[in-house]
């Protein structure tokens, strides 16, 4: 009898049809998932005419990298775009991950004695929003407007939501880590910047991803505040560029190639390949940080 | 009101601020951004009922010497066809998103969780998440390479099949389901983890002692994994469900733009407003419908919450 149980409780084989359908399944919505970015990317290697004659395919008649050479010539806009995504999200998050994780110190402080209150200021907007007009409002009341301020301050420097994911984790550590610094003759200061956020550096890393990609992603901001094309960022570009072909006539006119039709279909694709780029550096960090923030904002422990 | 203990008191602001400086001090460049973004924003709701004069635009000029006019942005609104057709878009669409959506996520979850492959599991994890990172700008651009009207793989795949191909970019009626498709592609994966989250959480003894009473995995699956995990089903559509109202403007306007022949089927309250605000450029008739929106999204929202606290007292998340 206990035998029979043990032979039981035994019972996957790792070679089986229901294993081989599952991962028939996983692995085709795997490869769907992979295949139009794959497309893209062969599309952006692809020489124009053979677009021309055979239209997308992922198997070009002809490669050509002649896309990418134009694109990292100086001085074009896409490259100018680059520049400012890259700043606008190197300097936005850092003061983004700053302001937020200073004040979710406040709200995890039980000394503050107001701090359910200071929790529900921020918790409001949350869940009531007036939308984007009175947004927009003032935005240009204070001067947001075709400057590199109106792309970093609006919308995204500072999101409740990455506030409380850090206070919660604040909340998670042991009291005995204050009492103890405050016995030991630690001011408020020292413990915040010292233990607390030295602590939470996981929950830090998570909401540096969450602003970081919003940053990087974001085209909300240039639509409605800037104007100046100088200023674009590169997704915002990569939008206008879908209509636009004069953009490509500068960037073919500085490649001194005169007026030949310029590889407008590949090199659209090679600016969105390009937009992915940091992405893809990223993706360790993303794969292990984002994903515990977004499991944890979404199913509450 | 608070009687726990004497030494419990509750002390004013003025020194709970004096007794934490420092405390306070940190907090300031947050509470600034949420007043000057979020609290500053709500006088403004007044322009809705109002003829807005760009002039005027300080908020003190608004509240004490704008134009009133009543309802009439509203009126002017719903008079429209337009009203019934960006609201009906916005929810039917977020409805069919929500359904879809979950749908394939909980399968994938459980299948996931047979994966018996560690490797396996890893890879498809990894490149099933990969589009949720990428800009909806991206995704449009992945869009074009299969539907473009020249060039795209699928027409020439149509028109190597001897059909005649398909000018995608001016049907409306198809456009729903390529929504559907391009959000399940780009959404699926992480909410395939949230699920495979909860689903961790599941105590194993209970799977363990299914194992031993003979139930095979099938069995498994549906009797014990998927009852443990409709709580975090039904709280997580509610919570969506809550949000119908609210269209997704990044994901409809850069796939879309401004293509007008796609309207009847695409278009939302969000890039509805967008267009009355920056295109026709009427702020008055934009707060209106926007107002209408969020009144009845926070509605939607409390609601949906409130029934989450009544269904799983431990899930609501506020």
């Amino acid at each position: 009898m206990q035998q029979e149980a043990v032979v039981k409780i035994k019972p996957h084989k790792k070679y089986s049809l229901a294993n081989f359908l599952i991962a028939l399944f996983i692995g085709a919505f795997a490869l769907m998932c992979l295949l139009p970015m794959v497309l893209t990317v062969i599309v952006s290697f692809t020489d124009e005419g053979a677009i021309m004659r055979n239209g997308y395919s992922f198997f070009p008649e002809k490669w050509s990298a002649y896309a990418y050479k134009l694109m990292f010539q100086g001085g074009s806009s896409v490259m100018r775009g680059y520049g400012i995504s890259l700043l606008i999200t190197f300097v936005g998050t850092l003061i983004a991950v700053l302001i937020t994780s200073l004040a979710a110190y406040t709200l995890a402080n039980k000394r503050v004695e107001h701090c359910g209150k200071i929790g529900l200021f921020f918790f409001v907007p949350m869940v009531f929003n007036a939308g984007m007009v009175p947004w927009y409002l003032i935005c240009t009341r204070l001067g947001l407007r075709n400057n590199l301020w109106a792309l970093l301050i609006p919308n995204l420097l500072f999101n409740p939501f990455n506030l409380f994911l850090v206070r919660n984790y604040m909340s998670g550590l042991p009291d005995s880590l204050r009492e103890s610094a405050t016995i030991d003759g630690a001011n408020d200061a020292v413990i915040a910047t010292r233990i607390y956020i030295p602590l939470s550096l996981p929950v830090i890393a998570t909401i540096g991803l969450f602003y970081g990609l919003g940053y990087w992603n974001d085209w909300w901001n240039a639509i409605m505040l800037v104007d100046n094309k100088k200023l674009f960022p590169i997704q915002y570009l990569l939008l206008q560029l879908r209509s636009q072909i004069s953009m490509l006539r500068d960037l073919q006119y500085m490649a001194g190639a005169g007026y030949v039709t310029p590889p407008s279909e590949s090199i659209k694709m090679a600016t969105a390949v390009i937009t992915i780029g940091p992405i893809v550096l990223l993706y360790p960090f993303l794969q292990r940080y984002y994903i515990k923030g977004m499991v944890v904002g979404a199913v509450k422990e | 009101m608070n009687r726990m203990s004497p030494d419990k008191r509750r002390i004013g602001l003025v020194s709970d601020i004096r007794r934490n400086r420092f405390s306070y001090l940190i907090l300031l460049p947050a509470a600034a951004y949420v007043i000057i973004f979020s609290y500053l924003s709500y006088p403004y709701i007044a322009i809705a009922f109002q003829r807005f004069d760009y002039r005027k635009s300080n908020i003190f000029q608004i509240l004490f010497s704008g134009n009133w006019v009543g309802f009439k942005n509203f009126e002017f609104f719903f008079a429209s066809q337009n009203a019934s057709l960006v609201t009906y878009n916005t929810v039917y669409l977020n409805f069919l998103f929500i359904l879809t959506g979950t749908v394939l996520a909980v399968l994938l979850a459980l299948l996931l969780n047979e994966l018996r492959s560690k490797w396996f599991t890893k890879i498809s994890q990894s490149i099933m998440l990969f589009p949720n990172y990428i800009s909806w700008i991206v995704v449009s651009y992945i869009l074009l390479s299969l539907f473009s009207n020249e060039y795209g793989i699928v027409n020439r795949l149509m028109l190597s099949l001897g059909q005649a191909p398909k000018n995608w970019y001016t049907d409306a009626s198809v456009w729903p389901g390529i929504l559907v498709i391009v959000r399940l592609w780009k959404g699926a994966g992480m909410s395939a983890i949230i699920y495979l989250a909860a689903i961790a959480g599941i105590d194993s003894t209970m799977r363990e002692a299914a194992e031993i009473d003979g139930a095979n995995r099938f069995q498994i699956t549906t009797r014990i994994t998927l009852p443990l995990i409709t709580p975090t089903i039904v709280i997580m559509t509610l919570l969506a469900i809550g949000r119908i109202m609210f269209g997704d403007f990044g994901m409809i306007y850069a796939l879309i733009g401004d293509n007008g022949t796609l309207y009847r089927t695409t278009d939302i309250i969000d890039t509805y407003v967008f267009r009355a605000l920056r295109q026709v450029g009427d702020p008055s008739q934009a707060m209106a419908i926007s107002l209408f929106q969020s009144v009845i999204g926070f509605i939607m929202v409390f609601g949906s919450n409130a029934l989450v606290r009544k269904l799983y007292p431990d899930g609501a998340l506020y």
